[in-house]
């Protein structure tokens, strides 16, 4: 109605102080980088062993030489991951949902969900795949595979289920009971509830924690190297074995180190996401 | 007398809404101030820009004599001298109702916990919650909540309290429970600015009345004056609308 809105000169100011305000901060932390990684940086390259460290730890011939090795069984580590993930949400879920149950039929799954969680969360990693991994091909059962890498799977799948499901349940107790209520008050069923109210916002809660696991488990494909499966990492022993350098290794880093940047950067982003929507304007 | 708080043609935008335009208002010592409007009106954003909960786009605000919306401004120098109450109490879940009030007296004015929490039980019991100092927020009724929200609030002796539709969320007779404290506070000569739908309420306690409508201040004066003979067209409409024939 009236004449269109001009800044006034100290609207002008005040913008200028906070470009100044942005600014300066820049630049404090642009300098603050600069001299912590530069610091860092001299400590390491002063080092008296820095230069046999370099050769056996960076040497670009031996990186070259291990490279295609090492990619065909990186390969093996990303199927095993990208199968595995799969059967751990699979899972967790599944048991974090038992543990939650009220209804008396489900006991047994409650119990048995429990004593799952206990036992499996208990038992170091390795050990499981070299039990399942050595183990369930030895007992020459009718009908099973004995392929070591499945079994390595296997034993992956169940560890990490326990904790997930554990994440799982953590976020669906962290749902504030009103929402159930109201989701009771509209005639909602108990499993309706779940699968409608709860679980949705759990896992969004949790998304973070369970990218943490999911991490951890693409790292902790490696451990299926124990039972002779030809990985990424066991390809990498195989050739230091013959060179006595250990440069394949820092390859097998890089490697993963590929993969888990992205995807968490990826996760960042959906969380993001999730909040900016559902938290339009709220303080 | 130098006002308490100024606030001088004061702009928000949220992209190309605009929701507060030429808001100008001045609040002296002991004043009470009610901002009334239908909702959107812009009176939760007009309190929010006073504790710098959010940045405006233009104008100035003086609390204390001190521009307070200058960039170089550390606002919680500002909100420890000013308190602010929100609709929904927003008080800690994890803390019992002793802890929510000590909080800031102890973390941030550094009070000895001794000190701290004989002012805040002093307070709790003027208002009526002595009994339930130590249970957690969720065990108390929603009245007793926004009671406790405003020992917290006063606990760290605000110069300016800031109240936002502090009583939306109760029943008349929780918010006549609630209202009569403020109405305490206000003749104890607490300078406060509160947004509200009780109009018997304003027209009883407030100095001054300000209606809002879609940003702008439309006609602000003494309750006699807006309630009984409003200038604005406009206000007519909302009194109308909200004031019981």
């Amino acid at each position: 109605m009236t004449e269109p809105w001009v800044p006034s000169l100290r609207e002008l100011e005040r913008r200028r102080v906070r470009r100044q305000q942005r600014a300066r901060s820049i630049l404090v932390s642009s300098l603050a980088i600069a001299l912590v990684f530069a610091g860092l940086a001299t400590v390491v390259v002063s080092s008296p062993g820095w230069d046999r460290f370099q050769a056996t730890f960076f040497d670009w011939h031996h990186a070259k030489e291990s490279f295609p090795e090492i990619r065909d069984g990186f390969w093996l580590n990303v199927k095993l991951f990208l199968i595995c993930e799969v059967a751990i949400l699979v899972l967790g879920l599944a048991v974090a949902l038992a543990r939650t149950a009220r209804s008396p039929l489900l006991a047994p799954f409650r119990v048995l969900a429990v004593g799952y969680v206990d036992l499996f969360r208990g038992v170091p990693t390795v050990l499981l795949i070299l039990m399942l991994g050595f183990g369930v091909p030895a007992l020459n059962l009718q009908g099973l595979t004995d392929d070591r890498y499945v079994w390595a799977g296997v034993a992956l799948v169940l560890s990490y289920g326990a904790y997930v499901a554990e994440v799982f349940r953590a976020g669906i107790d962290s749902i504030h009971p009103s929402q159930v209520a109201s989701a009771e008050a509209l005639a909602l069923s108990r499993a309706q509830t779940l699968r409608f109210v709860v679980v949705p916002q759990a896992v969004r809660r949790v998304a973070p924690p369970l990218l943490n696991d999911f991490i951890s488990l693409q790292k902790d494909t490696a451990l299926v190297s124990v039972v002779a499966v030809f990985d990424a990492v066991f390809a990498a022993r195989d050739y230091t074995g013959y060179t006595f350098n250990y440069t394949p290794y820092v390859v097998v880093s890089v490697f993963f180190i590929a993969i888990t940047i992205p995807l968490a950067r990826f996760t960042d982003w959906l969380g993001r996401r999730a909040l900016e929507r559902e938290r339009a304007g709220a303080r | 007398m130098t006002p308490l708080l100024e606030v001088v043609d004061v702009r928000k935008s949220y992209g190309d809404r605009v929701v507060l335009d030429d808001v100008t208002l001045s609040v002296q010592p002991h004043d009470v101030v009610c901002l009334i409007g239908s909702s959107g009106s812009g009176k939760s954003t007009l309190l929010r820009c006073l504790n710098l909960l959010e940045d405006i786009d233009d104008g100035v605000i003086r609390f204390e004599g001190h521009e307070i919306s200058d960039p170089r401004v550390d606002p919680r120098e500002v909100r420890q001298r000013m308190g602010m109450v929100f609709q929904a109490y927003n008080l800690f879940p994890h803390l019992s109702v002793l802890d929510n009030c000590t909080l800031a007296p102890r973390r941030v004015h550094g009070l000895s916990r001794r000190a701290a929490e004989d002012r805040a039980r002093e307070l709790l019991t003027t208002f009526g919650l002595s009994e339930h100092v130590d249970k957690h927020p969720d065990r108390l009724s929603g009245g007793q909540q926004q009671r406790a929200a405003l020992v917290r609030a006063l606990c760290t002796q605000p110069q300016l309290l800031l109240l936002d539709e502090i009583t939306a969320a109760l029943d008349p007779e929780l918010t006549g429970e609630v209202l009569g404290i403020v109405r305490d506070l206000a003749d104890r000569g607490t300078t406060m600015v509160l947004a509200t739908h009780e109009m018997s309420f304003a027209r009883e306690v407030a100095t001054t009345v300000c209606f809002l409508s879609e940003g702008r201040i439309l006609e602000q004066g003494p309750p006699a004056e807006i309630f009984t003979a409003p200038r604005e067209e406009r206000t007519r409409q909302f009194l109308r609308r909200v004031l019981p024939q």
